[in-house]
């Protein structure tokens, strides 16, 4: 997985903007933690994530989403869940 | 300053319709959450909820009050109802006029308004119904047992998040105390139960899918509950005088503000209520027996209170037992200040500690003893009840056993 797969560059989007960094700023291992997330900011990038891809991200899960890396592991199988 | 007595009790719950049927079930340890009602929750995320049930209006109203009375304003009502028939108080034209009612509800009338959104956004309708206005106010409840009871002394609602009836039973008490009323109805209550509001609380991902379990380790978030509390409280004066049942003597509050974060609660915050709270009633914090914690079973919120309660008791923390209800009636939000209020005065009364149920995995950041899935006997003299608010708004309130307070 690279900066340059698009789902990446596509939750990387979505969290730019949730979050109000600049894209370019933000990288795969970027964790929300160094973005200076709050638990409300999480929420928020969690909900654009669902709205976006369709799919229903479960608490357990969401609980381990702290970085794009996690967001991204965590979101593709649900993706292509949801597609297939 | 004068000494405020507690001679009503009345609740409403998801463990009975009243207060009566709340202790049997709280004594035995037994849940009032169970799968919800009237909604798809193959569309939540959650599947649990403790709902009152069994409750028809029209056993308690005539059908014009059934109509002008939203679920939120019944449950309220009739939970006071029960106060004041326990109390036994009289109220003439003198102590209605020296009466208060201050209640407290987060949401307010939300099952009315969801109904007026649903006609007017859905289904396209012209127009909306002439009373949701009236049943929706945050301040029907209140306003209808003002009506009901003749009381003309000031009547008012409080809403803060999960702390309004704390808030409004601990004003209550002030107004008593410093004489600004003679007697007072302090209570609150919540009907959380539309399907907007589950599915906000299900974004806000601090709800359980299936069990409350307050304390423990592997405790996976809230479960909402609906209710309606209400306490009377009189002077213990006017009690002793007209021969009232004194169920409790109330003997102080504590409030204090986070000023920090929206959500996520500050044991800073939270320790200075309980603080506040002891310097009130002129407690040493080795004289508390039994805190009613406002555990709410969520990730952030009961290592912050066990903090807070570490911070306050110091070692005396060691022997203190502190249990969560909630684990029983639910996260019932606006009602649970009033509605743990009452279950901390059963307590007193009956020696009995209520457990917090669900309780499996110790968690060492919660390292306080939780009275685990059983009640415990135990001759408690003082109890704490605990309230914090999203928001950051706390309050403590202090009560004390009856007889012991006689010397």
């Amino acid at each position: 997985m690279t900066d340059s797969d698009p789902l990446v560059r596509q939750v990387i989007d979505i969290i730019a903007d949730k979050g109000g960094k600049p894209p370019e700023t933000i990288g795969l291992d970027t964790t929300f933690e160094e973005l200076g997330f709050d638990s409300l900011d999480g929420i928020n990038i969690l909900f654009a994530l669902e709205d976006t891809f369709s799919v229903s991200i479960p608490d357990t899960i969401a609980q381990e989403i702290t970085s794009i890396r996690m967001a991204v592991e965590k979101l593709r199988p649900l993706v292509e869940g949801a597609a297939g | 300053m004068r000494r405020v007595v507690v001679t009503g009790l009345g609740a409403v719950s998801a463990l009975g319709l009243t207060a009566g049927e709340l202790w049997r079930a709280l004594a035995e340890g037994r849940s009032g959450i169970q799968p919800i009602e009237g909604f798809d929750v193959s569309q939540l995320r959650f599947k649990n909820g403790a709902q009152v049930r069994g409750f028809a209006a029209d056993q308690f109203f005539d059908r014009k009050a059934c109509e002008l009375l939203d679920r939120f304003a019944q449950l309220l009502v009739v939970a006071t109802r029960e106060a004041v028939r326990a109390s036994g108080l009289v109220l003439d034209d003198e102590l209605r006029s020296r009466t208060a009612v201050v209640t407290g509800s987060s949401l307010g009338g939300q099952l009315t308004e969801e109904r007026a959104y649903t006609d007017l956004y859905r289904d396209q309708r012209p127009r909306i119904e002439p009373l949701t206005i009236p049943r929706a106010m945050a301040n029907a409840g209140a306003s209808h047992i003002s009506m009901e009871l003749g009381i003309s002394g000031p009547s008012f609602t409080l809403s803060t998040a999960c702390s309004s009836s704390a808030h409004a039973v601990g004003l209550a008490f002030w107004m008593v105390r410093l004489g600004l009323v003679d007697a007072a109805i302090a209570g609150g209550s919540e009907t959380p139960f539309t399907w907007a509001n589950l599915k906000a609380w299900e974004a806000l991902r601090v709800v359980a899918p299936e069990v409350c379990r307050p304390f423990s380790k592997d405790r996976q978030g809230m479960v909402l509950g609906e209710g309606g509390a209400a306490l009377v409280l009189e002077t213990l004066e006017r009690a002793e005088s007209r021969g009232a049942p004194i169920l409790a003597e109330i003997t102080g509050c504590g409030m204090s503000s986070d000023a920090h974060h929206i959500t996520l609660p500050l044991s800073e915050g939270a320790a200075k209520a309980i603080a506040g709270c002891l310097v009130d009633a002129g407690l040493q914090p080795e004289e508390v027996d039994y805190i009613n914690a406002h555990g709410t079973g969520t990730l952030a919120n009961d290592p912050m209170e066990a903090r807070a309660i570490r911070k306050v008791f110091g070692t005396h923390a060691d022997q203190l037992p502190v249990s969560s209800t909630k684990s029983m009636h639910g996260h019932t939000l606006g009602a649970a200040g009033a509605l743990e209020c009452v279950a901390t005065v059963l307590a007193l009364r009956n020696g009995l500690l209520p457990p917090t149920i669900g309780f499996t995995v110790p968690d060492p950041e919660c390292d306080l003893d939780v009275v685990p899935n059983e009640a415990r006997r135990a001759e408690i003299r003082t109890a704490l009840s605990n309230s914090f608010a999203f928001g950051g708004l706390n309050v403590v309130l202090a009560f004390r056993r009856w007889e012991e307070s006689r010397t």
